[in-house]
């Protein structure tokens, strides 16, 4: 049984069911309009602003604002995609096409990481180049500009990650509802909150999406004392999708589908 | 071929499969019977490598189920019908299988036509009654045109119309020279298709024997007899020896096959017969002894009757594995 099987075979399950369609529309446009808004938002408000928050001012992470959201629907996506299979039975199915559950796991997971790469980046470069639209001159930065075009392919690539980071956590849970309950709340406000009390910033400051998205980030923030920089964020992100993914594959192997 | 050693399934404290050791062959029909909750998904599901087993072994054609290079063209089965994504199409559903076992796209289209779902492979799945999923399921498990094939329940829930097409299917795919492994709680629908029969209760081995000796060893066959002039065919019963019993609405009934000895006889001394017949008391209370004692969810509000053979044949399914049966017989 060649790799190139499963992987078609997967392309085929994703790209033939609905929640796909929707869940990755979602992403772009919540994303970009969400972005555009806060962008066009942000224009007015400029001169209200602190000078504190001036300096600061990061014009590329800004136009990415609407992410908070549209990373919703990523997770949405990658709980789905992996989730359906145990929710509908089809596990059993596939598994018996498929008895090899490593080459099974990575599979799927490889051709939605894929799908949702492609997604991200399509995100992220509308999201920026609209976002800069709203902004106009002088705020506005371009794609040339120190850092920018790292920031907005690490969007891509941030977007990827967190769909792969939820099909790990579906594959260790089975459930939808479970997963998602689990990680919408945490990813929309927890871990937001774990990050920036200062209590718990120390530990906050290393979840996935907190170290994730610092490569979202050109300017860095006044007294950021962030012990890693965007490429070491991305680094902490890859270690937690790799130790999700790795639970995933140990629980589907040992369990009985 | 299936072959199962010493295959055992332990949840807990709870033992499901019990030290299961017996051998699917090819070219038959075997019949994997018992009561609900018996044990035979989890056997099938650790045929195909879903279950662990607890100890033990099973082999498709000598090899474990993760070793076989595409298994959907060494063994197709139908576990349960429902198991499909509802948002995908019939179509789409097959082709993804396909796909992951290295099987023509065309194939697709082969099945479908086969199991007659043409007009709606571009269907949604959730859309299907049972019989329809039944038959998805089925272009399921014959889309690799595997040697063996195993069914969990295939008729559960089908039409006559469906029921018939199940039974025809797998009676043709064991006459090409396939295994065919079928589960069933019903003796009766055993009767009907299978030549082979393994029995269990409780996870336990109870029967592993052909269908021919299991109605051998486990019915009696009798003559029923009506006629108009009672007396005087009792007297030339007696006289030849063979022991008559009356039955409910003046039948006489005669243990053994001896229709030609006692039609002979009757016809020597100008009795006239309205009745002539030889039946087979129910399997069903064949197979319901035999597994009495491993049911594991009894009914209590009604014990079961202590009833000579055959008694209650007037009745739902015993009486239609009778009747069936005859049919099997005469025919």
């Amino acid at each position: 049984m060649a790799a190139t099987q499963i992987i078609r075979s997967e392309w085929t399950k994703i790209r033939s069911v609905a929640s796909t369609v929707w869940t990755l529309s979602l992403v772009v446009v919540v994303t970009v309009a969400l972005g555009m808004l806060i962008s066009a938002l942000t224009k007015h408000e400029f001169g209200n602003m602190p000078p504190r928050e001036r300096l600061s001012f990061d014009p590329t992470l800004i136009s990415f604002a609407g992410m908070t959201l549209g990373q919703l629907a990523m997770i949405v996506f990658g709980v789905l995609v992996v989730s359906n299979e145990y929710s509908t039975g089809m596990i059993r199915t596939s598994l018996a096409a498929v008895p090899r559950r490593g080459a099974f796991l990575a599979s799927k997971v490889a051709v939605a990481t894929a799908l949702a790469l492609a997604v991200g980046l399509v995100t992220s470069f509308a999201a920026f180049f609209l976002g800069q639209a709203m902004l106009g001159s002088p705020l506005r930065t371009s794609l040339d500009a120190p850092g920018v075009l790292r920031a907005v392919l690490g969007g891509g690539l941030y977007m990827a990650l967190i769909a792969m980071f939820s099909m790990g956590v579906a594959a260790m849970l089975r459930s939808p509802m479970l997963s998602l309950g689990i990680l919408m709340p945490f990813f929309f406000l927890i871990s937001n909150v774990l990050a920036n009390v200062s209590a718990t910033k120390k530990i906050g400051q290393y979840l996935p999406d907190q170290a994730g998205s610092r490569i979202m980030q050109v300017v860095p923030r006044v007294g950021d004392d962030t012990p890693y920089g965007p490429w070491g964020g991305l680094g902490i992100m890859v270690l937690w999708v790799i130790a999700a993914l790795a639970g995933g594959y140990a629980l589907l192997r040992q369990r009985d589908a | 071929m299936i072959e199962l050693s010493g295959l055992t399934k332990r949840y807990g404290e709870k033992v499901a499969v019990d030290d299961l050791t017996f051998t699917v062959r090819p070219g038959i029909v075997t019949g994997f019977l018992g009561p609900n909750g018996a044990g035979k998904s989890t056997t099938m599901r650790m045929i195909l490598g879903l279950d662990h087993p607890t100890a033990g072994d099973v082999r498709i054609d000598g090899r474990h189920y993760h070793e076989l290079a595409d298994p959907l063209t060494y063994i197709g089965a139908l576990l349960d019908a429902k198991a499909v994504h509802g948002g995908r199409r019939a179509h789409h559903h097959l082709l993804c299988l396909a796909q992951s076992n290295g099987i023509p796209a065309g194939r697709v289209h082969e099945v479908l036509e086969t199991v007659g779902l043409t007009a709606v492979a571009r269907k949604k799945a959730k859309g299907f009654s049972l019989g329809m999923s039944q038959r998805l399921g089925i272009a399921g498990a014959l889309l690799g045109d595997p040697r063996i094939l195993m069914f969990d329940e295939p008729v559960n829930g089908l039409d006559p119309e469906g029921i018939l097409w199940i039974r025809s299917l797998m009676k043709s795919l064991a006459a090409q020279g396939r295994t065919v492994f079928v589960s069933s709680h019903l003796m009766s629908e055993m009767a009907l298709t299978a030549d082979h029969l393994v029995v269990i209760g409780q996870g336990r081995l109870l029967a592993d024997t052909s269908m021919a000796d299991f109605i051998e060893r486990n019915s009696r066959s009798y003559v029923r007899i009506r006629t108009p002039d009672r007396e005087r065919l009792l007297d030339a019963l007696h006289g030849a020896g063979i022991t008559a019993v009356e039955s409910g609405g003046g039948q006489l009934e005669v243990d053994g096959g001896k229709a030609e000895q006692i039609g002979e006889l009757a016809a020597r001394h100008h009795v006239v017969l309205h009745e002539l017949s030889v039946r087979q008391s129910s399997l069903e209370e064949a197979f319901m002894r035999l597994t009495a004692s491993s049911v594991e969810y009894h009914a209590r509000t009604e014990p079961p009757p202590e009833r000579p053979w055959g008694a209650d044949r007037d009745t739902g399914t015993a009486k239609a594995a009778a009747d069936a049966v005859t049919t099997t017989a005469e025919g």
